[in-house]
């Protein structure tokens, strides 16, 4: 995480973030929108890129108590259920919807 | 101290990860490429994580390995064994997990921080635990409804939108309280504001009934973007921000499609305890159709375009808007797809015997893809879409079993059999014979309003696209 930008640095890139978020999934069928909403899931999953970060700044300030440690591997751990589940549900029902495809072209 | 190559690249992992997510979604939003899309966010993600994994030196590497593996072997496996139809409560649970990490990123954030910290991380502290911890407990209801752990119905009681804001309030207070004097009161401030944010959560999903539980998913999920965007200021990590508000964005857009498509505004969906018993039932008779689903162009293109038979029902409608032309462009899109393609021809179709054949023909339809309706009734059940264009009395399910109907016992195509019935039609206007077709309030039709031609045309280009 780098140092620098200051509070209204960050909230530019988060308002403009949210106009991309509606742009990009302006038109979407019915069908997709369960898969559509577990890949969201998984991307959300990049939570876990926070929770290492937390971890090794906590490691990095001395040896940390014990209770703060399994609350640390607690958050690496929910963080990586988040995305390699979300990412491995999101592909199967891909697989499945791509079965109802009947021979294309 | 990294040296600036180091950030350089850990910037460049970043920026390459959020193209990556960006695309991805794009390109979930069409069924040709919904499979890479999602390879491409996965990718973005494994970027990210190499990097930043790179980037802690090895500072407290055996905790996060140990977090990664645990996770790894629980999100893999749950994911690989889970029933596709228990799909939408994992979806939950996976939710409900990246709210609870955003909760306790917050957490280890609050409890290691000198304070009193700056205002932006004394604010996104707060509110990325409240956020978190809010959808994670809602994951959890969600998920227990859905897996029949719990009862489906709605639970509610007297007051229970009162007891709801007392919470609400409640959690407001310590957290400005918490804000206000940036982490420096008692520890049990910040615990007392994390346990009503898990309250919240259960007593919001509570009154939402098993029928709903998607749309509420699709809720919980944006509201974990929100989280994750708002751990992003925490850290200072664009990242974060960015894909935690892309989440969030297209969630919320996502929750709203859901709610049209089943034709009720979401604060029906949230607050109106849908399914509770009652109301429905008696609507139908005495408000007139109400209970109607609308589609959308995009919608219907994508199950023509993947179906195996279309039947296409064409009525008077399609005669006075000249539609045959744009039928016939239609079918031979659908039929370079390797779709079949049909034509139902009720004899009363159209305002003269043998209307529709004689449009059709005019539009080169081969004769030998026209059926008569005894012919084609057998067909429907075999049928995943059939198309309605412009007819309403010949596809009238109440001919057939309601007694009081005044068309009661007027031989009709079977349309309601098909898999899918998509009605194009104007308006809700009642057909020639003046009264109300039950066909358009059953779960397998949708309607699509509009000017025939202009809607087939509009499906036509639809089709090509996808």
């Amino acid at each position: 995480m780098n140092h620098g930008p200051d509070l209204f640095q960050l909230l530019t890139v988060f308002i403009l973030a949210i106009f991309v978020g509606f742009e990009v999934i302006s038109k979407v069928p019915t069908t997709l929108h369960t898969p559509l909403m577990s890949a969201t899931n998984a991307i959300h999953g990049v939570v876990l890129v926070g929770a290492i970060v937390i971890v090794a700044q906590l490691f990095g300030a001395g040896t940390p108590s014990t209770a703060l440690t399994v609350l640390g591997i607690c958050a690496v751990a929910l963080g990586t259920i988040n995305v390699a589940g979300g990412f491995a549900v999101t592909e199967r029902m891909l697989q499945m919807f791509k079965k109802r495809e009947p021979a294309k072209k | 101290m990294t040296f600036d190559l180091q950030s350089l690249m850990l910037d460049a992992a970043e920026l390459a990860a959020i193209v990556l997510f960006i695309l991805g979604l794009r390109f979930l939003s069409s069924p040709a490429t919904a499979r890479l899309g999602n390879r491409l966010a996965a990718v973005g993600m494994l970027i990210a994580l190499v990097a930043v994994l790179y980037s802690t030196h090895a500072l407290g590497w055996w905790a996060i390995l140990a977090g990664i593996a645990i996770g790894a072997v629980i999100g893999f496996f749950s994911a690989l064994k889970v029933k596709m139809t228990a799909m939408p409560q994992m979806v939950a649970l996976f939710n409900g997990a990246g709210g609870g990490a955003a909760g306790l990123i917050s957490s280890v954030e609050f409890f290691v921080s000198a304070h009193p910290y700056g205002w932006t991380v004394s604010v996104s502290l707060v509110l990325s635990a409240i956020i978190g911890c809010l959808s994670a407990a809602g994951s959890v209801i969600a998920f227990l409804k859905l897996q029949e752990l719990m009862t489906g119905r709605p639970i509610t009681y007297k007051g229970q939108q009162v007891v709801n804001g007392i919470v609400a309030l409640g959690i407001i207070v310590l957290g400005v309280l918490l804000i206000a004097t940036q982490g420096v009161d008692p520890q049990w401030v910040y615990l007392a504001m994390l346990a009503a944010a898990l309250l919240l959560g259960v007593f919001f999903v509570l009154p939402i009934g098993g029928a709903d539980m998607p749309v509420v998913i699709s809720l919980l999920n944006s509201f974990t973007g929100v989280a994750v965007a708002i751990t992003g200021f925490e850290l200072n990590s664009n990242l974060l921000i960015i894909s935690g508000s892309l989440v969030g964005a297209s969630g919320t857009l996502l929750t709203i499609l859901m709610g049209k498509a089943m034709n009720r505004p979401l604060t029906n969906v949230l607050f109106g305890a849908f399914g509770s018993g009652g109301g429905m039932e008696t609507s139908a008779s005495s408000g007139g159709q109400q209970n109607v689903r609308a589609t959308s162009v995009e919608d219907v293109a994508v199950m023509l375009a993947y179906a195996q038979q279309v039947v296409v029902v064409p009525g008077y409608g399609m005669a006075v808007a000249q539609a045959q032309h744009s039928v016939r462009e239609l079918a031979d899109q659908l039929e370079k797809r390797g779709v079949a393609v049909k034509y139902a021809i009720h004899p009363v179709a159209g305002r003269m015997p043998g209307h529709m054949n004689v449009l059709l023909a005019e539009a080169n339809v081969p004769y030998n893809q026209l059926y008569d309706m005894d012919d084609i009734n057998p067909e429907f059940p075999r049928t995943d879409v059939a198309l309605v264009i412009g007819a309403n009395d010949v596809t009238n399910p109440a001919a057939r079993n309601v007694a009081s109907s005044p068309i009661y016992g007027m031989p009709i195509l079977d349309v309601d059999k098909a898999q899918n019935v998509v009605v194009l039609k104007r308006s809700m206007r009642s057909g020639f014979a003046g009264i109300e077709n039950p066909l358009y309030e059953l779960p397998n039709c949708s309607m699509l309003f509009g000017d025939a031609k202009a809607s087939v045309s509009a499906l036509t280009a639809a089709v090509k696209a996808v």
